[in-house]
């Protein structure tokens, strides 16, 4: 077995350009596979990432017909007294008009209470949050994000100063820092926001219920998302006569369901149009190994004279070619880790790190295996059953 | 040691079957040196292809050692060919890719051979043939004289029942062919058996018995 795997190596290497020529085919396959999964997975990751950073024990309810029993603040702070609710805390949204001593502009105002500081895994800069006593005395109180303090006042640093909003005025507790690596502020950078509280939205906007319709809600600690939503969603049946087109409620999870799902499907994909890349190079092998084959049919007349078997024929030339298959697929994967390593410090902005894929690199190396053996084995197979004095008188 | 009787081999070429050996019988004793004779034609190649256990004739029977070769299946006789014979051949057959030592090591790997005991015998037979000095080289880097004692190293390597020698000394120049076969009548000497075929009449005067074959039969047995 080691003296067929050094016997392949040297006929091998006895042609160097030829070989090349041959595993070409393997390593691009090998690089098309595992640079392409690779990417996909190292993509996911990422962005799988930035959805938990969202906050992944979250559940956002929203309530579409409140049958005459509407959802307020005080219902809120009775399901925060169940044990298998975390934290409440509603949201209402506007976009309103905001003017500092520096400028204005169009802000969008979030009215909540102090749960949803928790909820939502938000940092302050400077300041407070928002207090309960704020949301009691409906105070014009508001907690603003970094964007709009240098736009609004010119500074970050402008706790106490004063911003009006809707012609109200509000005293501004705390700002909130831009936290770049999550998704939310992805998504919101460059816009102002705004937190007041809820009760003081909903005198200041038009469009603003003080019913609520839509809050989050956060598993406590030690359960886990679904038992929470199970909770919910039977404290809401009970609520809204087991109607269930009523009210909605979803987790993070379904997002990420989705994701995962697209992206396996992606990886797939590009794996299979890989796959057919290194199958395409395996016939190449095969193409070869039937060359070899016919150009050593003196070497193959003469060992079988000397007492080779069929079967140590067959694996000589089988070892040739999955030794071919392999050192392409090691060729490969090396060229795949370069790849990935200059892709890694061409998008260093991204925030994305690609890693060879381990399951991937297995996958390939098992892959150019099989390659080797079933594109190898008919022209060893048609070495092997050469007879010993046709193969000798060959070509004189 | 061989027992050949009745032996016929018949080949199509085209549409007609030639008859390259028709009812041949011939014995060869242990440690006989015996030339097999015959013009471009006459059947000896086939004969030698048959007694070498490359190919298996039609009809008639062959016991080599006592062994029934008809009998057995292509990897049993590529066994026996690793075993009890040892070829050399006129235009050498050795493998270029593989130094000289390596082309008389490659009947031992198949015979298993532990990788010591290779060595030791390898480098022995080498110095058998006298070159010793050249055990590094590629065949094409040596004359032909010197590949020729190569493959009669890898011949005697395995200590085989027959040495076959097929025209052994057809490439070679008179001077050269004379040292191969002073190593012929030297192993002839130290008690190996050795059958010689070619179709010049002062090599094949040198055994101690001629075998003459003519269109596939064997005519005369010269002493």
């Amino acid at each position: 077995m080691i003296l067929s795997l050094k016997m392949a190596l040297r006929s091998i290497s006895s042609n160097k350009m030829r070989a090349m020529l041959t595993m070409l085919g393997i390593i691009i396959g090998v690089m098309a596979l595992v640079v392409l999964v690779s990417l996909v997975s190292g993509a996911t990751t990422s962005v799988t990432d930035a959805v938990n950073a969202l906050g992944n024990s979250m559940l956002t309810v929203t309530i579409a017909d409140d049958k005459g029993c509407p959802v307020t603040l005080d219902t809120l702070d009775e399901w925060m007294e169940e044990d298998e609710l975390g934290l409440l805390a509603p949201q209402i949204s506007d976009t309103l008009t905001a003017s500092g001593r520096e400028g204005s502009g169009s802000v969008t105002v979030y009215g909540t209470t102090p749960a949803y500081y928790d909820i939502q895994g938000l940092q302050l800069a400077m300041g407070r949050w928002l207090k309960r006593t704020d949301i009691d005395n409906h105070s014009y109180v508001c907690v603003i994000n970094e964007t709009a303090a240098e736009e609004l006042i010119g500074y970050v640093d402008c706790v106490g100063e004063a911003v009006t909003i809707n012609a109200v005025k509000y005293t501004i507790a705390g700002v909130l820092s831009d936290d770049e690596d999550s998704l939310t502020a992805a998504f919101s950078s460059g816009s102002m926001v705004a937190y007041v509280p809820y009760t003081s939205l909903v005198r200041l906007s038009a469009t603003a219920l003080s019913e609520v319709t839509t809050f989050y809600v956060s598993a406590p600690e030690g359960s886990t998302v679904e038992l929470t939503e199970a909770a919910m969603t039977e404290i809401l049946m009970d609520r809204f006569d087991d109607d269930e087109d009523a009210f909605e409620v979803t987790s993070q999870d379904v997002l990420e369901d989705t994701m995962s799902s697209i992206t396996s499907i992606l990886t797939i994909l590009l794996g299979g149009i890989a796959a057919i890349s290194l199958v395409v190079g395996g016939i190449g092998i095969m193409n070869i190994m039937l060359v070899t084959v016919t150009e050593r049919t003196r070497e193959i007349g003469i060992r079988k004279a000397i007492g080779a078997s069929r079967g140590t024929i067959l694996l000589q030339f089988l070892m040739e070619a999955v030794v071919l298959c392999m050192m392409g697929c090691g060729l490969g994967i090396f060229l795949s880790w370069s790849i990935l390593q200059i892709v890694n410090t061409v998008v260093v902005s991204l925030n994305m790190v690609f890693r060879l894929n381990g399951g991937v690199v297995l996958i390939a190396v098992g892959f150019c295996f099989v390659i080797g053996v079933v594109f190898g084995l008919y022209p060893a197979n048609k070495a092997a059953k050469m007879k010993p004095i046709d193969a000798l008188h060959y070509g004189g | 040691m061989i027992d050949i009787k009745d032996l016929c081999k018949v080949y199509l070429v085209g549409e007609e079957r030639v008859r390259a050996l028709d009812h041949a019988t011939l014995h060869i004793y242990p440690h006989e040196f015996v030339s097999i004779i015959g013009p471009s034609g006459s059947g000896k190649s086939t004969l030698m292809n048959i007694i070498g256990c490359l190919d298996v004739a039609d009809a008639g029977t062959y016991y080599l050692d006592g062994l029934p070769i008809e009998e057995y299946s292509e990897n049993q006789l590529a066994r026996i060919r690793n075993q009890k014979i040892g070829f050399v051949f006129q235009s050498f057959n050795l493998i270029p890719k593989l130094s000289a030592e390596e082309n008389v090591e490659l009947p031992l790997i198949y015979q298993k051979v532990p990788r010591p005991e290779r060595q030791k015998r390898v480098k022995a037979a080498l110095e058998r043939v006298g070159l010793s000095n050249r055990a590094k080289h590629l065949p094409t880097e040596l004359s032909g004289g010197q590949q020729q004692r190569i493959s009669i190293a890898r011949a005697l390597v395995t200590n085989p029942s027959l040495i076959l020698a097929d025209e052994p000394t057809g490439n070679l120049d008179s001077k050269t062919s004379q040292e191969i076969m002073d190593i012929f009548h030297d192993l002839h000497a130290q008690g190996n058996t050795i059958v010689l075929i070619t179709h010049d009449n002062d090599v094949a005067r040198q055994a101690s018995r001629a075998i003459h074959i003519l269109d596939g039969q064997i005519t005369e047995v010269t002493l």
